[in-house]
């Protein structure tokens, strides 16, 4: 259950602004792909297009070809639905629905994809949340609300909603940032094994996150503020940590600005 | 008050409030006057209430004491006659009747047109739209029924007759002919009243659901009704209930349309479609007129009632929207 994407001249728009200008590059399945890049750079905005979250946005329209596995994500005729059934997505902020147990949390899009039987629900329940290392803390108190659990539990929590319908690809934007470090540490942990299923392409300002979970890096910048942000390199992770091909690249990664 | 229990006299110089009061700031004068102000209006409006109520049931009590009737279950309404007999049974029933009426036409509808405002119309019709209703809650209550009395009740006969070719079986919708002017016209009247602020509320709950709720379900693949049942609606939920409270404490009360629509009258039918029935503000608006001392005790008993009923509902919604408080929209 993981999947190739393949971007090939990806320009996406905010009503006649563009956001992001003619980005190609493809992710690797089982693998951890990060972007980085400093603000404003488009690099949320180009999650958003890989699972058809960007056009939700008024004004939001894209360009260019997305595949997955050689199928086009904005083909005549694609479902935007079906789309974001294939590939999953967590967000910077925890968002487990608030009315919903911890349970309903996770079955949430089961029941979507019109599964009913308690006993396949309970069993894929089970088994998203110990994919997202919650089970053992929450196994007691499955009908409590999810808004209930601390910020890095609910975090995982959304990451067992999203995993609980296996999804092909999982996209996570910036999912850490308002985590303590703690709560980091067991997102990253739990990305680690998780890219062993699922393709995980993560945003992340913070370059160490990116130097720890992911095997490819891409960086992203903009010329200036109001100018379309665009894909400077994409290369392995310690490439382009140790020894990248762009002195923006370096700049950045060295601090020098962003 | 903290002002009298203070340990020293403040200095020359904090007369002026901008002037350096250190800790002890509460002793600014500015701070008094306000706490005075703010705890005087608050103590003012207790001490209306308490007033208005001890005089409404105190000339409540003296009519009860000398009604030769039931006051619940008389179907009756003579409180001018020596001894006066009245009661409320058919008051109560129209009042609870309509307003149920209304409630059940009125807020589906009213949630339906808020969605379609806050999530499924286009913004340059929904703003408009928005507009337009808001409008129709500022139609004063005559108009709606001198529209209900012109229009509405001459239109409905054809409605009253299908009512009753196929659910007349159930009872409550027999219709025998005459003009429409029953309880059930009151609800649909009031059901039209009672639509805008229904509407208007339950549109601004639902225009703020968290966004971050909405793009929780649409990115798990939900349709727009899927993401609307997952988040909007949880969300709204007891916001719609305040609406839907709002609305049905205009319906109990209202006066000037009921009382141009119905046929008056002290009985209750067991369909809803014959004419006749009363509601408490209707009866208080057409017996206050023609009422001696004793009939106006008696149309304020009545009047009380319908502030007790008022306030068991309200009490209701409350219970209900608290009963899930823990699943509530407030998420961290």
């Amino acid at each position: 259950m993981a999947k190739r994407i393949d971007v090939s001249g990806l320009t996406a728009f905010y009503g006649s602004h563009r956001a992001i200008d003619d980005i190609s590059m493809t992710v690797e399945p089982r693998s951890v792909t990060a972007f980085i890049g400093p603000s404003g750079c488009g690099k949320s905005t180009y999650l958003r297009t890989l699972n058809r979250m960007h056009e939700v946005t008024p004004g939001g329209r894209v360009e260019g070809k997305v595949m997955l596995d050689g199928e086009s994500l904005y083909g005549p005729g694609v479902d935007p639905v079906a789309v974001r059934r294939t590939i999953g997505m967590v967000f910077q902020r925890p968002n487990p629905f608030p009315t919903m147990s911890i349970y309903d949390n996770v079955a949430a899009g089961l029941k979507l994809n019109g599964l009913t039987k308690k006993s396949e629900l309970d069993t894929v329940v089970e088994r998203s949340l110990r994919g997202a290392n919650l089970w053992n803390e929450v196994k007691d108190r499955l009908n409590k609300p999810g808004s209930g659990l601390s910020g890095g539990q609910q975090q995982r929590l959304c990451i067992a909603r999203a995993i609980a319908v296996e999804p092909q690809v999982l996209l996570m934007d910036e999912p850490c940032s308002a985590l303590d470090p703690i709560s980091t540490l067991a997102i990253e942990d739990l990305i680690g094994e998780l890219k062993d299923q699922f393709t995980i392409v993560i945003v992340t300002h913070n370059m160490q996150q990116a130097a720890r979970v992911s095997d490819r890096t891409a960086f992203f910048n903009l010329a200036a503020i109001g100018q379309p942000g665009k894909l400077i390199e994409i290369d392995d992770t310690e490439r382009i940590f140790s020894n990248p091909s762009v002195q923006a690249t370096e700049d950045y990664i060295s601090g020098r600005f962003g | 008050m903290e002002t009298g229990s203070t340990k020293t006299t403040p200095p020359p110089g904090s007369q002026d409030p901008a002037a350096e009061g250190g800790p002890k700031s509460a002793k600014r004068p500015g701070d008094r006057i306000f706490l005075g102000l703010s705890k005087g209006s608050g103590i003012v409006l207790l001490a209306i209430m308490a007033a208005i109520a001890v005089f409404l049931t105190w000339r409540a009590v003296i009519a009860l004491g000398e009604n030769e009737g039931n006051f619940l279950t008389t179907f009756e309404w003579s409180a001018n006659s020596d001894p006066p007999v009245f009661g409320i049974a058919v008051l109560a029933f129209g009042t609870i009747v309509s307003s149920i009426i209304a409630m059940l036409l009125a807020v589906p509808v009213a949630v339906g047109i808020a969605l379609f405002i806050s999530h499924y119309a286009p913004r340059r019709l929904a703003g408009p739209l928005a507009y337009v209703i808001d409008l129709l809650a500022a139609v004063p209550s005559i108009v709606y029924g001198l529209w209900g009395a012109l229009f509405l009740v001459p239109h409905l006969a054809g409605l009253y007759e299908w009512l009753d070719d196929y659910l007349g079986w159930t009872g409550i919708f027999e219709y025998g002919g005459g003009a429409p002017r029953s309880l059930f016209t009151v609800g649909i009247l009031l059901a039209i009243m009672i639509l805008p602020i229904v509407t208007n509320v339950s549109r601004e709950v639902f225009k703020q659901a968290p966004k971050m709720h909405e793009e929780a379900a649409l990115a798990l693949g939900a349709t727009r009704w899927e993401v609307i049942r997952m988040s909007v609606l949880p969300f709204g939920r007891s916001g719609v209930i305040s609406a839907a409270m709002l609305g049905l404490g205009r319906a109990l009360g209202e006066t000037m349309a009921v009382a141009t629509v119905l046929s008056p009258s002290f009985v209750i039918h067991a369909s809803l479609l014959d004419p006749g029935g009363g509601t408490f503000a209707q009866n208080i608006a057409a017996a206050f007129k023609e009422a001696g001392d004793m009939g106006r005790n008696a149309l304020i008993a009545s009047g009380l009632v319908l502030f007790v009923i008022t306030l068991v509902v309200n009490g209701a919604a409350r219970l209900i929207i608290a009963r899930r408080k823990e699943y509530s929209g407030a998420n961290a």
